[in-house]
This record gives C-alpha cells, sequence and structure tokens, in this order.
C-alpha cells in the first residue's frame, strides 16, 4: 500500500514537470497564434491581431502566463481553446469515448488475439503456421500504421465498399440505439484493426517467447509428472506466467499507443483525441494541446501503476516481496 | 506444406499491394493540412485535366472555367422534373469554424453553414449585382452618403421573433465593431430605423464597397434580442450552441459538435415560400480530402469543395458519375502571386522585378505544375469580377528577355542572391517556388528556396519583413475595398500578413484607389480600378501566378449547386435533390 502510495506522489511531481516543460516548449515555437487565429478570418489587420492577443492574454509575460495556468489546471480548468472556441475540458470529454473506444478496441483485439497465437504457436513451435505468425507478426509490426490504414481503406472501403472510408457513424443514419451501435461497430472495424495489428505482432511474438520459456520450467514440467492434462498445463499454469510480460509491455505501450491512435484517427477521420492532438498542432491550438498531453501522460502513470497493482494480483512473489520490504 | 505456406502468405501479400495500386493514385502532395489558413485555401485544390493553350491568357475566368472539360453548371444530372422538395445533403469539407456567428468571425469555414442560418439584407448574382433577399428594396442617396433599406415583411427568426430593422441595426453595427474586415462598414457613421422594416444606413463619405458587404456571408441578420444580452459577443454561448442558436436563414442548427459534424434542418417559416427544398444539410468535417474524394467516389458524399491537390480533382472528372467544376466563388477571388519585398536592396530596383517577371512562365505553371487546374492570372483582381482589367502589362517572355533587361540597366544578375518562401502548408506552392528558383538561376540569379516548418512561421516571418521573396496566396473577398485594396495602400503597411508586405507606395495608386472606393458610379469605378492594375503591373510589386478555382465535385443528383459569385458561401435555399 505504501508503495502505490509512493508511487502516486511521485506521479502528481512528474505530472506538473510535464506541464511546465509543455507549457514552455509550446511559448518557445516560432510564430504567432494570433496571427493564425486572424488567417482564419481572411484578416490582415494589427487591431484584430492585437484584440486577439490581448483576448488570450498572449502579451503577458511567459511567467505570468505559465503561473496563471498552473493555477488554473490545478482548479480544473484547462483553458478555451484558441480554435474551437469552447472549453478545453468539453472538447476533451467529447473526444475522450471515441478514443477510448478506438484504444480499447484495438488492444483487447491484440492481447486476446496476439496471446492465443502466441500460445498456439509456442505449443508447436516449428510448425508451419507457426512460422507463418511469424512472417505475419514481422509484416504488421514493419508496416507503418498509416500505411496500413491507407492500404485498407483503399482495398475494404474504396474497392470493395465493405466498411466506410472514414469517421465514427453514419451521419445521415437516424436510428434506434442498436442500429446506431451497429453503425459505429461497423466504422471502428478498420480502424481498430489498423491500430491493433501492430501491436497483436509484438503481443503473438511476446507471448511465444513467454510461454517458450515458461513451458521449460520446473513446475510445468511437474505438473505434467502429476499427470495433469495438457490443456490444463497450459491455460492454467503456464499462461498465468507467460502474460506477466505483456501485461508490462501492454502498460508501457499505453502512450504509444495512444500516439498511434492520433495517426489512426487522422486517417479514418475518428473524432477521437488523437485527431483533436494533431489539429491542435497544426494551428497552434495551446490550450488544446496542453490539455491533452496533461491528460495522456495521467493516464500513462495510472496505467503504469495499474500495471504495478496487475503484476502483485499475477504474481504472488511480488506481492510477497513488497510486503517483506 | 511450409513452402504451401509461404507461397500463400505471398500471394496474400501481393494481393493486398495490387489492391491498393489498382485502386487509385492518390495525390500525396495533396493539402490535407488545408485549414490552417483560409485565404491558402483554395490554393491548390483546383483541378480538372489540363487546360488547353490559350493565346489569350488574360480570357475571362468564367470562359475558361467553361472550357475545362469536366465542367458543369451544375444541372447535368439533366432532370426533367421540377425542383423535389426533401433529403438530405451531405456537404463535406477539411473546413473547421471557430463558430457560427458571422458578424464577428469571417472565414469559409464559418460562412458555407453560416450563410444558411443567417439570412443577410442583400443577394448578388453572376454580374455581382445586388439582388432582393431579406432586404425587398433598397435605395442610394444622390449623394451617395445613405442606403436605405426596406426589409421584408413577416420574416421571421428561428424562434418566431420578427426581424425588424432594429436587428439589421445591431447586426450592422456587432459586425462593424467585431467583424475582422474592418473595411466593411468603416465609413458607417450611423444607422437608423425609422419603422420596424426601414433601415438608413448613414455613411461618412460614398462607400460602395457596402452594398456586396451586406452579402449572406459578411453580413447576417442576428437577433438582438438573443445577443444584446450583455455577454461578450466573440464568445457568446450562442454563437454554437444548438440549444440557444437562432438564426434568421432558410436553415435552423440542429447538431454541432465542433470540429466534426454540423447538422442543419430546414426553417419552415423561412420568409421565402416554399424554401429551402432540402430538409437537412450535414456538414461534416472531413480532415483529409483523399477521404472526402472517396467518398464522392462512393456516392456517399454529396459535394464538396475543398477536395485538395489537382490530382484529386483530376481523379473525379475520370469518375462519370461525379460531376467537377470550377464555376462559383468568383466574389472570394483567390490569386496566388509571387511578392517581392521592396525594402530588400536589390528588389527595389524595377528593373529587377521586371526581369523576374520575365523569366516566369505562368501558362507552364498552371499547366504543368498545377496539371491545368489553375488559370494564368493577370492583376491582383479577380478575372470572375467586374473590376478586373484584362488590358494590362504582362511579362513572361523568357529567359533570355529576362537577361537582356538586366544587361541594358548593367545589372549583373551573379551579384544578387535571392531567397523564396512559401506558405508550407501548400504542397503546389513548393513547387512554384522550386520551379522559379529555377528560372531565376537560368537567368543567372544566385537563388534558393526557403523552407519553413509550419504556417505561423511563415506569417511571422512575412510580417515582420524576413522574407525577401514569398508565394502568397490571397482572397479577394468581394468588393476590392475589401480585399484588393489592403495589398497595395501605402498606408496598409502595418506588419501583419495579408496587408502591404511588400511596402508598396505609389501614390498614383493611393489616389486611384482612393477615388474607386468612393465612387458609386459602377462604369467610373471600373475605370478607376482598370487605371490602378496597368500601374500597379508596370511597377510590378509582385508577379501575378495564377487564379487557383474553387474545384467543386457533387453527385449528378444535386440540382442549382452553389456556383454563384459567392459559391458555398452563400445560401442554398434553392437547392434540391433529384429522385
Amino acid at each position: 500500500m505504501n508503495h502505490i502510495t509512493a508511487r502516486v506522489a511521485w506521479s502528481l511531481g512528474l505530472i506538473l514537470a510535464v506541464i511546465v516543460m509543455c507549457f514552455t516548449l509550446i511559448h518557445l515555437a516560432p510564430g504567432d497564434v494570433a496571427i493564425v487565429i486572424a488567417g482564419d478570418s481572411g484578416a490582415g489587420d494589427p487591431e484584430v491581431i492585437a484584440e486577439i492577443r490581448e483576448d488570450l492574454g498572449l502579451d503577458d509575460p511567459f511567467l505570468v502566463q505559465l503561473g496563471g495556468y498552473v493555477g488554473d489546471v490545478a482548479q480544473g480548468d484547462l483553458g478555451t481553446s484558441y480554435r474551437f472556441n469552447e472549453p478545453v475540458t468539453e472538447l476533451i470529454v467529447t473526444r475522450l469515448w471515441p478514443t477510448f473506444l478506438l484504444v480499447g478496441t484495438a488492444v483487447s483485439f491484440a492481447i486476446v488475439l496476439g496471446v492465443l497465437v502466441g500460445v498456439f504457436t509456442a505449443r508447436r513451435p516449428e510448425s508451419p503456421i507457426s512460422h507463418g505468425v511469424t512472417v505475419f507478426s514481422l509484416t504488421g509490426y514493419s508496416m507503418p500504421v498509416f500505411w496500413t490504414g491507407l492500404l485498407l481503406v483503399i482495398m475494404f472501403a474504396s474497392n470493395v465498399q465493405w466498411f466506410p472510408v472514414s469517421g465514427m457513424r453514419d451521419v445521415r443514419l437516424e436510428g434506434n440505439w442498436l442500429e446506431e451501435w451497429i453503425d459505429v461497430a461497423h466504422h471502428l472495424v478498420l480502424p481498430a484493426i489498423t491500430l491493433g495489428v501492430i501491436y497483436l505482432a509484438q503481443y503473438s511474438r511476446l507471448s511465444r517467447a513467454s510461454m517458450l520459456e515458461v513451458l521449460q520450467s520446473d513446475y510445468v514440467r511437474t505438473a505434467r509428472a502429476k499427470g495433469l492434462a495438457e490443456r490444463r498445463v497450459v491455460y492454467k499454469h503456464a499462461l498465468r506466467n507467460a502474460v506477466i510480460p505483456v501485461v508490462t509491455v501492454a502498460g508501457l505501450q499505453f502512450g504509444q499507443m495512444l500516439s498511434g491512435a492520433l495517426l489512426v484517427e487522422t486517417v479514418f477521420n475518428w473524432p477521437g483525441l488523437g485527431r483533436l492532438a494533431a489539429d491542435s498542432v497544426f494551428q497552434r491550438d495551446a490550450p488544446v494541446l496542453l490539455g491533452i498531453l496533461i491528460l495522456s501522460s495521467t493516464l500513462v502513470v495510472i496505467i503504469n501503476i495499474l500495471t504495478d497493482v496487475v503484476y502483485r494480483l499475477i504474481d504472488p512473489r511480488i506481492r510477497v516481496g513488497g510486503a517483506s520490504q | 506444406m511450409r513452402k504451401r505456406l509461404l507461397a500463400l502468405l505471398a500471394i496474400l501479400l501481393s494481393f493486398a499491394m495490387l489492391a491498393a495500386a489498382c485502386g487509385d493514385d492518390d495525390d500525396a502532395g495533396g493539402d490535407a493540412g488545408d485549414d490552417t489558413a483560409t485565404e491558402d485555401d483554395s490554393g491548390d485544390d483546383m483541378d480538372d485535366e489540363p487546360a488547353e493553350d490559350d493565346d489569350e491568357s488574360t480570357a475571362d475566368m468564367s470562359d475558361v472555367a467553361e472550357e475545362a472539360e469536366g465542367s458543369d453548371d451544375g444541372d447535368s444530372g439533366a432532370v426533367d422534373t421540377g425542383p423535389v422538395a426533401g433529403g438530405t445533403l451531405l456537404i463535406q469539407s477539411t473546413q473547421v469554424p471557430r463558430h457560427l456567428n458571422g458578424t464577428v468571425q469571417s472565414g469559409y469555414a464559418t460562412a458555407v453553414p453560416g450563410t444558411q442560418l443567417n439570412a443577410s439584407p442583400l443577394l448578388f448574382d453572376e454580374n455581382f449585382q445586388p439582388q432582393p433577399y431579406l432586404a425587398e428594396s433598397w435605395e442610394i442617396a444622390d449623394d451617395g452618403l445613405s442606403v436605405t433599406l426596406n426589409l421584408v415583411q413577416g420574416a421571421v427568426f428561428h424562434d418566431g421573433e420578427p426581424i425588424t430593422s432594429e436587428d439589421v441595426k445591431f447586426s450592422l453595427e456587432t459586425s462593424q465593431a467585431n467583424h475582422p474586415f474592418k473595411t466593411m462598414f468603416a465609413a458607417v457613421s450611423s444607422v437608423d430605423t425609422p419603422d420596424d422594416y426601414t433601415v438608413v444606413i448613414n455613411l461618412s463619405e460614398p462607400h460602395p464597397a457596402i452594398l456586396l458587404a451586406m452579402s449572406p456571408g459578411l453580413l447576417p441578420i442576428i437577433p438582438e434580442h438573443v445577443y444584446n444580452d450583455g455577454q461578450e459577443i466573440k464568445e457568446h454561448p450562442c454563437n454554437a450552441g444548438t440549444d440557444c442558436f437562432v438564426g434568421s436563414g432558410p436553415f435552423t442548427l440542429a447538431e454541432y459538435e465542433a470540429g466534426s459534424i454540423i447538422r442543419l434542418k430546414a426553417f419552415e417559416d423561412f420568409f421565402i415560400p416554399d424554401r429551402p427544398y432540402l430538409d437537412e444539410i450535414i456538414i461534416e468535417i472531413v480532415p483529409d480530402p483523399a477521404s472526402i474524394v472517396i467518398g464522392l467516389e462512393n456516392g456517399d458524399t454529396d459535394l464538396s469543395a475543398t477536395l485538395g491537390g489537382a490530382a484529386n480533382v483530376i481523379r473525379l472528372q475520370e469518375n462519370d458519375d461525379v460531376i467537377v467544376t470550377a464555376d462559383g466563388h468568383a466574389a472570394v477571388g483567390p490569386i496566388q502571386w509571387l511578392e517581392f519585398n521592396l525594402a530588400d536592396p536589390a528588389l527595389s530596383n524595377v528593373v529587377v522585378r521586371q526581369a523576374i517577371a520575365d523569366a516566369i512562365d505562368r501558362e507552364f505553371m498552371s499547366d504543368v505544375l498545377d496539371l491545368g487546374t489553375t488559370f494564368p492570372a493577370t492583376t491582383g483582381i479577380h478575372p470572375g469580377s467586374p473590376f478586373h482589367n484584362p488590358n494590362t502589362e504582362q511579362y513572361g517572355a523568357g529567359i533570355e528577355a529576362a537577361q537582356a533587361r538586366l544587361a541594358d540597366a548593367g545589372i549583373d544578375p551573379g551579384t544578387i542572391s535571392l531567397a523564396i518562401d512559401y506558405i508550407p502548408v501548400s504542397g503546389s506552392q513548393l513547387a512554384y517556388a522550386e520551379y522559379i528558383v529555377q528560372q531565376l538561376q537560368d537567368v543567372g540569379f544566385d537563388a534558393e528556396v526557403n523552407t519553413l516548418p509550419d504556417f505561423p512561421s511563415w506569417a511571422g516571418r512575412v510580417a515582420a519583413g524576413e522574407h525577401q521573396m514569398t508565394v502568397n496566396n490571397v482572397w479577394n473577398w468581394g468588393d476590392p475595398v475589401i480585399g484588393v485594396h489592403r495589398t497595395y495602400l501605402s498606408t496598409n503597411n502595418v506588419g501583419v500578413i495579408w496587408t502591404n508586405n511588400t511596402g508598396y507606395n505609389n501614390p498614383d495608386v493611393d489616389a486611384l484607389l482612393a477615388q474607386a472606393g468612393a465612387e458609386f458610379d459602377f462604369d467610373t469605378r471600373v475605370d478607376l480600378y482598370a487605371q490602378a492594375q496597368e500601374i500597379i503591373n508596370q511597377d510590378v510589386p509582385m508577379v501575378y501566378l495564377n487564379t487557383p478555382p474553387f474545384w467543386q465535385a457533387f453527385q449528378p443528383r444535386v440540382q442549382n449547386p452553389p456556383i454563384g459569385i459567392w459559391g458555398q458561401l452563400g445560401p442554398m435555399h434553392e437547392v434540391w435533390l433529384a429522385e
């Protein structure tokens, strides 16, 4: 328990450091957001630009802006988007659900399928299927995520038209909740596969290697010697230890998954945080960008803490070791 | 067995590659990042098949557009029946609005939905002549110092409240105080409302631009009873809130999700009987033009004017099921040019500028670099505008002519180093810059392209006058007073983009523009602007490169598509869908 508390305390400091660093970096970037906003209006009027700078507090000294921002964040106020003219918190909340849906589906798809494939191939490491999976894994791993996405769009949305090109829903559909859910699921297939396939490759390789190692261990040999059924040995005893590295990597990769979502959401016009982040970068929408960075770093920290907790649940040795300290 | 499996995998991979390759030849250089800056948006998004060589480089824009294969007036659906009411029009756009209140926010992204949600006093026909809308008639005083509007009686806002002269006065004053285009209503000294349906706009000096400034995209009539509540109007929650947005236009706001979707429903009590035809317009924000193109090809998307690069337009033109046109948006009037910083010692010499102009082959740029999807520009006023002068001095005589011009002036180009900037989000502008550098090197200049990371960096550099030359994209915005004067008036060299960034200073041009800006007589204005364009072309503060049309693509079922002078920046109450 003390360990977790300490981790949380450290994490708060880490998030504060992230805020200060991101704010500083965005502030240091060349160019003026007031010009971008005026540019959107097609206006090159100094009076307009001066008004924008004043409205946004851009004329204040850097430290004043930073201090004000940190204070606002501490009170839960992430500011107002320069671009959308809406509170950042509202924008993020609106976009959070689509991203969670996408990332959650992709992670589930990658972990479940990856582990199953890994276990299957570990049991028959020299079989043609095992080698086929290896080739598939390497192919999936080496393809850039945006390219995979474009390839799938061209194949399945443009050529055969099985799936929609982009978006999260058919904007013309006015059906009941079930029809709407089916519609969302239909739109989710290609982006989730795109995002999941690279991790599927990693998880299948990882669980395969881990399972191979576990299957050679003494306690598995003992279980077999006791006459347990092979399926029980593999899925009840070996798998539990074999998935520990997968859980570790999944936790560590959550941040990467969010950055992957940025590309996937842009390719598929998925209305999530990734697309919002990409738009914000191009538009110098600092409040939104900072809000997303704070959120994603917080999520990464939380996921890592949860990973610690899950470790302890899966492996009693860690729990016991922690307690004895 | 193993070999068979590997062979199977290889076949699957090959199939994937083949399917991708056969799908299309997407334009990787398309302007996915389009939504950075409105003035830049139309830039490279043009298409059509390569335009035929035309000896008359000054040909009228609409003529050229009609010649372009694939262009269509919008009725090519060959529908015999009359207009049919009903249906949903799905528009996809890369443009993201900040909100929907056009009295305080200009730009394409706001104007497309904004002009559906709010009506304006006037509409304009293809000759830029005013037509009735919320104002059924109007009169200009003989001395040009007032404009009287007689409003339609019985028009109501979306909440049922009547639209009165007080609302027009409030909208105009709000726009005057807050709209980024300060010149639109700068001459308005006061607004009188003698009765509920009469508005008298008093001017401090004759200001003919006020008519075009009352276009749908520039003066939406908003309800005073909603917005005059003491809240800061730029941040007003009703600027985009579906629960409180009240407009005066043919459609109501049913759904607004920032950066994603805008759903508009027909307003049953719209003041024009039996309009709009459509039940619904959905504007879906799609950042990637390639996705929009696929949606058009699949028949899912009805209409779009943000198609990305030239390759996308050409690809759509090759599709018999989609209509592609360059018609429309003449009042928006985008023009791309190479502008000089006249504070630069070398470029302050008009001979150097003329030599650079000679070295640039605009026909080549439009036909080859833009694959025929742009049209050579000859002045700073869009060829679709009645104020365009098609008879100004032109350059482009070639490399040898440029060298001869320099030699005659005793200038050794080898002693001059030149760097060309361009708007970074624009793929086409990079190609322009690279081409121009090549031409200038052939003349003998030491030339190079200066690439900046993003739009703000470019804008900051140009605004600060740190550049030598830059490719730019500037819009006319209807009347020259709004979008043209700003570039040439010597008093408007104010250190921000899209003003007089060249530092151009010619008292004769200042005087001509001042006269034209205060002259109500149409023919006299045309003559004054013609003179100004002539002088400017002799001075060469910039080399006009091309006019990039707003290529629009739509399904044949879309009738009366928005191809007026404001294009999609105008109301679509006349648009209908064939069954």
